[in-house]
């Protein structure tokens, strides 16, 4: 049970995000870096608040106060990234060989989200993955079965949401949008927050919230992008 | 003139080989029509459509030759015009992009394929022989006796390879070729026989599966021998860098193995300095490998270094000595190890250009002078125990010539022609292949010249302490701190290769990446993780 189970939940978990890095990212040179690049600003915004989780030694038990703490970070540097894509747009352009990548602003967003996002999602998943493939353990203090896939999807979603954030607010930051900086900053600190539920096992209410807030987002992101039922009719129907 | 023939030959002879580079051109020759199509911005941001817009004219004529192939359109309108030096810087940058992931993807198979061994194998991660070089075992339980163990222990591994790095060079200058050949020969040799019948004897036991000496002879003797052909002689491209990768990663199995564990931590933080040191300075030893090496024509060694399109220096025919010695991979022998390995370090990435490659180019007037392309292959040298980035741009006398791959410089060519895509992928193809018998039989000068070796280089050495970082931080049992390591170290490689095309000239390619990763590591399993241990058993997403 062991291994299929973390078999399920790796593709679960990272399934989705693996295609949109197959499919889209990984022919791209310029792409993959700024993948990595994106991964390494997350990394960042972590250390930088895992150091005050850490120095902040009263309120170490208080997951709250850190994940506040951390969202904040993380958008911070969320706003980082964007100066610096920007501010290099030029030497992309030079160094691009796919046009599309500097002519299309939100292709730069959709990679550094999807960047931030499979990180975030494999700091948070990977060790519980790597406890799921075995040697099979019984639950010590009665815990749910469900935690493994709880997680996983879980993951998958703030994945997903990383994405859908880093188009939406690098758009708004371009056209100064400040609702919907304050809408990608909200809803990350929601569905953080939402998630401490999780410690009593109310997985149907945070599961279903954040999928729905998954979804919402996507939809903004998608119109933010310039998409239109129009344009969806269209793809869907590959004229 | 045999250090410019030899040169020449061995860049053509790559780029015959390289199947896989010429194929590459061509894909990416024939894709840009495709992208073509405007996608620009949907349209919330108009600004931003304007900007390109505004953008579009200029940038033409900025990039000249490279843009050239993937957007057709755009060139037509904007001309042949660029000036030299803006194509040359332009063509540099863009050789980076494509180069750096030619560079993350065996970077990374070098460092999962010893991930997964440390994990899977448990010999691997226990350390109980030592190295001779390690008197110090670091047995103490107080931290103060266990830091100048390995204080002690890193000092005597440096001078180590400190010493063994000047013995190369004198060898080296002295064109003591035959004596550096056999010992590089000799180490590969002990790396690919008895470190790999070691590797497969824990690989069957760890996974309970019995063997036969018989089969595992056979076996053993099959891979050894391929893989010293390969190496040494000659081989598919990819074989040989299969090969390259899978005796970096068992060097790194060895240090990871055996080193007490803190003077592996001190090790790492010594040879970047090291590094810096022997690469930077005006006098550094592995600075005056490559200096001699330019003189001389030749490249240097090229078994010690990944290269990301051709090694081969030498073709059947052309065999001059200084082409022979290039090939061996260091992999020393327990005893030796440590100083081989250092010796393996180099690395170089001298992202040649191959200028005008085709002869049936020669027509082109873009072309460049051949005589100047010929030190390319040469500068490169990876010199002890140092990890090099050489990027060199040649500069052909027309500074397009700044050179990066073979392709772009036909794409120049072609596009200066205008001629179709199809054609230029396959005649680029034709040409080198022509160009490579050529060589063989009776080396042109000029065009062997013109042509030059192209690809990015690194060095064993980078790949070998950038695996043991990894793999050192594998062993704790933590991803994260694995995960984390693998991003600082190649966002460290990233920043080498961003400095390499601005300096252009050889790099050392370990202490950003090693700096970021020890950063990272220590960051990581000290703060981080229990931070995300918390989050995750609670099941708190951030």
């Amino acid at each position: 049970m062991t291994l299929p189970e973390f078999f399920g939940c790796t593709f679960i978990a990272f399934g989705p995000p693996f295609a949109l890095f197959v499919f889209t990212i990984a022919n791209d040179p310029v792409r993959i870096i700024i993948l990595i690049a994106a991964a390494f600003f997350w990394l960042l915004s972590l250390l930088l608040s895992s150091l005050l989780w850490f120095a902040i030694i009263p309120l170490r038990d208080v997951l709250a106060f850190g994940v506040f703490f951390s969202v904040v970070f993380q958008e911070c540097f969320r706003y980082i990234i964007y100066r610096i894509l920007r501010s290099t747009e030029q030497g992309l352009q030079a160094v691009a060989e796919d046009t599309r990548v500097t002519d299309n602003k939100h292709i730069l967003s959709y990679v550094s989200g999807l960047g931030f996002g499979i990180i975030s999602g494999m700091f948070a998943l990977v060790n519980v993955l790597a406890d799921m493939s075995g040697p099979g353990t019984m639950g010590l203090k009665s815990g749910t079965e469900l935690f493994f896939v709880t997680s996983a999807a879980q993951a998958l979603s703030i994945i997903l949401l990383h994405t859908f954030w880093s188009v939406i607010f690098f758009n708004a930051c371009d056209t100064n949008n400040y609702l919907h900086i304050a809408y990608v900053i909200g809803s990350h600190l929601f569905v953080s927050l939402l998630t401490l539920l999780n410690a009593s096992e109310l997985y149907t209410a945070t599961l279903l919230t954040n999928y729905i807030i998954t979804i919402l987002t996507g939809l903004l992101a998608f119109r933010v992008a310039g998409g239109t039922s129009r344009s969806f009719k269209k793809f869907v129907t590959c004229q | 003139m045999d250090g410019h023939v030899n040169a020449s030959s061995s860049s053509r002879s790559g780029a015959g080989a390289d199947g896989s580079g010429l194929s590459g051109a061509a894909e990416r020759l024939e894709r840009p029509p495709r992208r073509k199509q405007p996608r620009s911005s949907y349209g919330s941001n108009n600004q931003d459509q304007t900007d390109a817009a505004v953008l579009a004219v200029p940038n033409v004529a900025v990039r000249g030759g490279p843009s050239g192939s993937s957007r057709p359109a755009r060139l037509s309108g904007g001309g042949a015009g660029p000036t030299p030096n803006e194509n040359e810087e332009d063509q540099g940058l863009k050789y980076g992009a494509q180069h750096v992931i030619k560079l993350f993807v065996p970077v990374s198979l070098c460092m999962l394929l010893v991930v997964a061994t440390i994990n899977s194998i448990s010999f691997y991660s226990s350390t109980d022989v030592y190295l001779l070089y390690t008197p110090f075992h670091e047995l103490s339980p107080e931290p103060s006796v266990k830091f100048w163990n390995a204080l002690a222990n890193s000092l005597i591994l440096m001078s180590v390879v400190v010493v063994m790095t000047i013995l190369l060079i004198v060898l080296y200058k002295k064109r003591c070729y035959r004596i550096i050949h056999g010992w590089l020969i000799l180490s590969s040799f002990m790396l690919l026989f008895i470190f790999t019948y070691l590797y497969l004897e824990e690989l069957l036991r760890a996974y309970n599966i019995p063997m036969d000496y018989p089969t595992a002879l056979l076996f053993m003797w099959n891979f050894g021998v391929v893989g010293m052909m390969s190496i040494h002689w000659q081989g598919p491209l990819r074989l040989q860098q299969g090969y390259l990768i899978f005796v970096a990663a068992l060097m790194a199995l060895v240090f990871i193995k055996y080193l007490p564990e803190w003077t592996a931590w001190a090790v790492l933080a010594a040879i970047s300095i090291w590094d810096l040191i022997a690469v930077l300075t005006p006098r550094g030893p592995l600075r005056i490998l490559v200096e001699t090496a330019q003189e001389r024509n030749e490249q240097i060694f090229p078994a010690l270094i990944y290269s990301s399109t051709v090694i081969y220096t030498y073709m059947g025919t052309h065999y001059t000595p200084q082409q022979t010695e290039p090939a061996v991979t260091s992999s020393p022998s327990s005893s030796n190890s440590t100083t081989t390995t250092r010796a393996t370090q180099n690395s170089l990435a001298s992202p040649e250009a191959a200028v005008a490659s085709s002869s049936s180019r020669t027509g082109n007037t873009n072309r460049t002078n051949p005589h100047h392309n010929q030190r390319d292959d040469s500068n490169v040298m990876a010199a002890e125990g140092m990890p090099l980035v050489t990027f060199k741009s040649n500069l052909r006398g027309n500074a397009e010539a700044a050179g990066f791959t073979q392709e772009w410089s036909d794409n120049l060519n072609d596009r200066v022609a205008r001629r179709q895509i199809e054609v230029q992928s396959t005649q680029s193809g034709n040409a080198q292949r022509s160009n490579e018998y050529r060589t063989v039989t009776a080396p042109d000068q000029a065009q062997a010249d013109a042509q030059e070796e192209r690809g990015i280089k690194l060095g064993l050495g980078d790949f070998i302490f950038y695996s043991v970082l990894v793999g050192k931080a594998s062993s704790y049992g933590d991803w994260t701190t694995t995960i984390a390591c693998f991003v600082a170290i190649l966002i460290g490689l990233c920043l080498t290769l961003l400095l390499l095309a601005v300096w252009r000239k050889a790099l050392p390619a370990l202490p950003i990446s090693i700096t970021f990763g020890l950063i990272f590591c220590f960051a990581t399993s000290a703060v981080v993780k229990p931070f995300m241990e918390n989050l995750s058993a609670k099941q708190v997403f951030i």
